[in-house]
């Protein structure tokens, strides 16, 4: 069913017998041309751009959860594409113009709200820092503004300017950047990729991939043996322990990083704001609540959940940025767990293995990530080599040396 | 999470600093047998076994006698099964 005014009038009228699930719930089938490994926000918008861009329909996505139950509904719902190095660039662009099509394209209210992206500067370093990166976006044709101190305060007036050892002196704002309702790109995704033939397969959880002769012919999953003639690993998270079932080990580390929102309150922050001098970022959700988050944890991590010095950290970042909220509380706060890369960029790439993709190393910017990554990760599974926009995404970078370290941390995962 | 430092007691893990696995073993200086190889020290320097489960990894008392640790850690519950002095727990890796 196509949704708009005229499903919205129809199910009214009609009751809970006219609305109808948004995709099938189907048994796998013994066998596909290509099986998707992981059933997020990457997952799904690989099946969904495989199907629809590459014709590319008996496919299956595999979830060991519930659709959507990983990083999707576990993060701060921010969008950008505020990159500096070459590779990222292009690519962080491509996705905020696929986000920026995405609810005419996918027939679903993904809530996209370009609230503004908006990044402060503490000191004249800072500032050409932001004006370098600034610079570097608006040759690539994507929008950004160099903002001085008054003019961040016409538009977030309650920031604490005059902070005795961090003073805001201004801001680097990506109007185009904001916001997206996170599980909703989860559900639009699905809809639009079972709607196409895609099956979806929930409680699917693999635990082997067959390789003969160096090619890949199937996986083994709590619900089978699934036969394919390509595997797409999407499993943020876990990449390492799906990738080692094909004997390979990656260049990244498992690590926990939190979220949190507070009770809701009145609208308060129109965008999108990020401190410079700590890591903290917070925008108001719909509802009310004020959505932030902050570091990692810092060691390697399953567990979907932090610890409580992580929680204090972030929140003094916060209560020093804006004051006015230290006597907000908590309603919640959650752990989602992240590829770190070593040199904190994604990897989207063919392997040694034929007819085994991967996609992984999202650290923690897989979200504003999504429709890129699934639109490039279907064209490199369909084709079977890289499009140039995950050119530079290569699994062998580290090897050769071409990383794209945009904080310059070096390989140490922990502090990208 | 907290961690038994040899010298000080149980400490909460936020006055420790955590540097990461303690698997990785640094390849020979350029010259000797492996410190030719370019192949180990991009083993050394990028690849990470990365379990779900227990993990050996080097923790620094910053906030106390500044120790190096090796903490055996389950990456699935953050529970700490060991604790030991760098030095001791990397003498026997030497060895062997």
């Amino acid at each position: 069913m196509r949704y708009g005014w005229h499903s919205i009038v129809r199910q009214a009228l009609g009751g809970l017998s006219a609305v109808a699930p948004a995709w099938r719930n189907p048994e796998p089938k013994p066998a596909y041309d290509a099986v998707i490994v992981g059933g997020g926000g990457h997952g799904l918008a690989t099946a969904y751009y495989l199907a629809k861009e590459h014709g590319l329909a008996n496919v299956a996505v595999l979830e060991k959860g519930y659709l959507g139950s990983g990083n999707i509904g576990r993060n701060t719902t921010i969008v950008r594409s505020n990159y500096l190095l070459d590779g990222n660039v292009q690519f962080y662009e491509k996705s905020m113009q696929l986000w920026e099509g995405l609810e005419q394209d996918f027939n679903f209210n993904a809530m996209v709200s370009q609230r503004g992206v908006l990044n402060l500067y503490h000191s004249d370093a800072q500032r050409d820092a932001y004006a370098r990166r600034g610079t570097a976006m608006r040759l690539h044709g994507i929008d950004a503004e160099l903002l001085n101190r008054d003019q961040v305060r016409a538009l977030v007036p309650f920031l604490d300017f005059h902070n005795a050892r961090f003073p805001i002196h201004g801001g680097l704002l990506q109007r185009r950047g904001g916001t997206v309702r996170h599980d909703a790109v989860a559900w639009g995704y699905a809809r639009g990729a079972d709607s196409r033939g895609v099956d979806i397969i929930q409680n699917c959880e693999i635990t082997g991939i067959s390789i003969e002769q160096g090619r890949v012919t199937g996986v083994e999953t709590s619900r089978g043996r699934i036969a394919c003639g390509k595997l797409g690993l999407a499993t943020a998270g876990n990449s390492s322990r799906t990738a080692a079932m094909a004997g390979l080990k990656l260049p990244i580390e498992s690590h926990v990083l939190q979220a949190f929102v507070s009770e809701a309150i009145k609208p308060y922050i129109d965008q999108v704001v990020t401190y410079g001098a700590g890591h903290f970022y917070v925008s108001q959700s719909d509802k009310g609540g004020l959505v932030f988050g902050g570091d990692i944890d810092g060691y390697n991590s399953y567990a979907q959940r932090g610890n409580l010095p992580i929680v204090e950290h972030v929140v003094e970042a916060g209560v020093a940025m804006m004051p006015g909220v230290s006597r907000l509380r908590l309603l919640r706060s959650w752990g989602g767990i992240m590829d770190m890369s070593m040199d904190g960029s994604p990897i989207i790439d063919k392997t040694a293995v034929e007819g085994l993709y991967l996609n992984c190393g999202w650290c923690y910017g897989g979200f504003k990530a999504t429709p890129a990554s699934g639109w490039c990760f279907a064209h490199t599974i369909a084709r079977d080599e890289p499009h140039a926009l995950n050119a530079k995404f290569r699994l062998d970078r580290f090897r050769s040396g071409r990383v794209i370290d945009e904080r310059g941390g070096g390989a140490r995962p922990n502090v990208h | 999470m907290l961690i038994h430092c040899p010298f000080c007691g149980a400490r909460p893990s936020e006055e420790f600093a955590v540097l990461g696995d303690a698997g990785p073993k640094r390849p020979e200086a350029p010259g000797d047998d492996t410190g030719s190889d370019p192949e180990a020290w991009y083993d050394y320097v990028y690849l990470r076994d990365n379990p779900r489960g227990v993990h050996r990894e080097f923790w620094q008392h910053v906030g106390g006698c500044r120790a190096w640790l090796v903490v055996e850690r389950d990456t699935a519950t953050h529970e700490v099964r060991s604790v030991e002095l760098a030095r001791k727990a990397t003498a026997g890796r030497e060895a062997s």
